[in-house]
């Protein structure tokens, strides 16, 4: 018989004013299997969780139940106090009165305390029937891999490679550098971009614990975190490696106007990144109007590229300061920040010309007999106005690389509608996907400015070095296991599993399915699709949840009128 | 007569629909109090035998609430939930019982309002589906 304590979270007011908490804990006190009910202010205060601990010591417990908030912020928090008081962590089991309960019926406090009961008795009967568990452990391959070698891939490389962490950093062209091979200098300051790169890569260069792969694409990829097998194709070569971490460095491309703005048929309008390279050879610029969100924040690709702003308003002042002219015609110039609002101050201050126009009217492109003229209804003055100019910038946002696609599809992660990668949380996850062990920085995630994406690859880097320094990796205990008993071999788990962790193999002179525990997730897909009842997920067991509903009938249904 | 409440139970998943569940509470979005909301770690884990067990024992109606389709935290889980969920409700159709009584939903993280939402419609409409007729015939 198991000996459970349950306890309840006053939460000060929280619960407590709609939910009658002492009710609760008399209710809770003749629930079979238990041993003690209490309540506390704030179990969760160094108070409370001191009370948990003694009364686990004192009563012998051996199952833990606190109802108070939600498992998803405070579950760590009790499990480690059942693990001091030595009862495995895995015997402990969350009820949530306040986020599903006191909180959302607050204007019904006997209805709330009714409900309080209820989800306390369906959690002290999967509590019965919980049993302990042991997280595994994995060792780690001590090698990173990083694919891109741009600015994020070089910046995290290096990065890596100052730990003393093996890297492989993968190119898919000739040389390294991708985007930033292009661009003459950076905003806000105009540093020289070449001499930023040239610096990285001699960085990265000068380590041997880096391994440069050139001309080289992602082929294949299997395994978890600790332990990736990675399949290159090194110009038209396989070549495998091993990998603990990942990192995501694949960067984005500009997106080619087709014929906006006579792009292709007018000569002289080019993309900004045509321009960079027209600034790099220190050719005169002449006189330069830019257009921006060519082929952004409109139906399709609505999103802000949040980059091209603050690249026109530099290109702009290199412009003015060799002598030329610079009109930016804009729809809103997106410049936050204290040194991007100073660099858009300062291109106003030295001459640099601004007019906005609107979606619904864009500017025109003329060819003229020398030159080219724009011409673009100046939303202030309230007339068309002509700009002559001898180039037109087009300012196209970042797009995600064709082959972003491929690379999602290979390492299992998620992009959003626009092709970018998605991170696991914005705020709390930003540089690591949901899966563990596979990093993302820079302008694979979403356009980003050279110095995001260098804050980025450092925090990638310094995320993707943890499992490796560490040399090893818990693994969930909440994975999938067989009955062997009941399998019938009929492999619906195997085609359910999103991670290929299942396999039917011979044992003891039959078929079954068996789990591989270090690639199970913890989903519980298999349990799922499972006809005989033979796949179960620890924590979560047929049994358990079974309970749990029994539980639900028998107090809601027959001890209530 | 008293207004008939209906008992309910709801699997919601870890990352998506329990947590905009906690949303909801924190955003102290109000919703009747007759939702039991089990924590699964995703909807692709609620056998249909889970349904059918509360069903037949009497509860009223059974919510299967999981990530968004494309969002799932382990890929493509909710894909097999948004395939079995119709074969349950038809199960239901065939022995006569009203296949509103479950229904599956997706809410994201980011969704109280939604959860608050298909909360109150989902009571509302099988308190107008009336008590579950196997309610009589448990035993």
């Amino acid at each position: 018989m198991p000996r459970i304590g349950v306890f309840i979270c006053h939460c000060g007011h929280n619960i407590a004013s709609t939910v009658s908490v002492e009710e609760v804990v008399r209710f809770a006190s003749t629930l079979p299997g238990v041993i003690v009910a209490d309540h506390n202010l704030y179990s969760c205060s160094e108070e409370g969780l001191d009370s948990i601990r003694k009364s686990i010591e004192q009563n012998k417990l051996d199952r833990v139940v606190v109802a108070a908030c939600t498992p998803r912020t405070h579950e760590p928090l009790f499990r480690s106090v059942c693990e001091q008081a030595g009862v495995n962590k895995y015997l402990f089991e969350f009820v949530n009165i306040r986020e599903h309960c006191s909180w959302i019926h607050a204007k019904e406090p006997a209805n709330a305390t009714e409900k309080a009961k209820r989800l306390v008795a369906m959690g002290v009967s999967k509590a019965a029937l919980l049993e302990p568990q042991t997280e595994g452990e994995s060792s780690v391959t001590p090698t990173a891999l990083v694919i891109g070698g741009g600015l994020a891939g070089l910046r995290a490389t290096a990065s890596l490679v100052a730990q003393g962490i093996d890297t492989h950093l993968v190119e898919k062209e000739s040389r390294l550098g991708g985007l930033l091979n292009d661009i003459s200098a950076l905003a806000p300051y105009s540093e020289d971009a070449s001499t930023l790169l040239k610096e990285l890569v001699d960085e990265v260069k000068a380590s041997n614990k880096a391994h440069i792969h050139l001309n080289t694409k992602l082929q294949g990829v299997t395994g978890f975190v600790g332990n990736f097998n990675v399949v290159l194709n090194e110009a038209g070569k396989e070549k495998e490696v091993r990998a603990g971490a990942i990192i995501v460095a694949t960067g984005a491309r500009d997106f080619i106007p087709t014929g906006e703005y006579g792009y292709g048929s007018v000569p002289g309008v080019i993309t900004q990144l045509e321009f960079e390279r027209v600034l790099k050879t220190g050719e005169k610029p002449g006189r330069v109007v830019f257009i921006q969100c060519v082929g952004s924040r409109q139906p399709g690709r609505e999103y802000c590229s949040r980059i091209c702003c603050n690249t026109s308003l530099k290109n702009a002042l290199k412009v003015v300061e060799a002598g030329g002219t610079a009109t930016i015609v804009h729809r809103d110039i997106m410049s936050s920040g204290t040194v991007w609002e100073e660099l858009y101050r300062n291109a106003s201050e030295k001459g640099v010309q601004f007019i906005r126009y609107m979606l619904s009217d864009p500017p025109r492109i003329h060819k003229k007999a020398t030159g080219i003229a724009a011409e673009v209804y100046d939303e202030a003055l309230g007339e068309r106005i002509e700009v002559d100019a001898d180039r037109v910038v087009l300012a196209t946002p970042l797009v995600s690389r064709v082959d972003s696609a491929e690379v999602g599809k290979l390492l299992k992660v998620p992009r959003d509608k626009h092709g970018f990668f998605l991170e696991a949380h914005v705020k709390l996850r930003p540089v690591e996907f949901a899966t563990d062990g596979v990093f993302i920085c820079g302008s694979a995630r979403w356009p980003s400015s050279a110095k995001e994406t260098m804050s980025q690859a450092l925090g990638a880097a310094a995320k993707a070095a943890i499992p490796i320094k560490r040399g090893k990796v818990v693994i969930e205990a909440i994975t999938a296991w067989v009955d062997a008993d009941k399998c019938a071999a009929c492999g619906n788990c195997v085609v359910s599993c999103p991670y290929e962790a299942i396999e039917i193999v011979e044992q003891d002179g039959k078929r079954v399915a068996k789990v591989n525990e270090t690639q199970c997730k913890g989903c519980g897909a298999c349990v799922a699709a499972c006809p005989n009842d033979a796949m179960q997920q620890r924590g979560f067991t047929t049994r358990q949840l079974g309970a749990m509903i029994d539980s639900l009938v028998k107090h809601a249904l027959e001890e209530s009128p | 007569m008293t207004e008939f409440k209906p008992t309910i139970l709801a699997f919601c998943c870890n990352w998506c629909s329990y947590a905009g569940a906690d949303l909801a509470g924190v955003s102290r979005l109000q919703m009747p109090p007759n939702v039991h909301v089990v924590r699964v770690m995703c909807s692709a884990s609620v056998k249909p035998e889970y349904v059918m067990k509360a069903i037949s024992q009497g509860i009223d109606g059974v919510l299967v609430l999981g990530c968004h389709v494309g969002d799932c935290h382990y890929m493509t889980g909710n894909h097999r939930t948004a395939k079995r969920m119709p074969v349950v409700q038809k199960i239901l159709k065939d022995i006569g019982l009203n296949e509103k009584r479950v229904r599956l939903d997706w809410v994201s993280a980011a969704e109280g309002e939604k959860f608050q939402k298909v909360i109150v419609d989902f009571v509302d409409e099988v308190a107008k589906l009336g008590p579950n007729p196997l309610k009589e015939v448990r035993f």
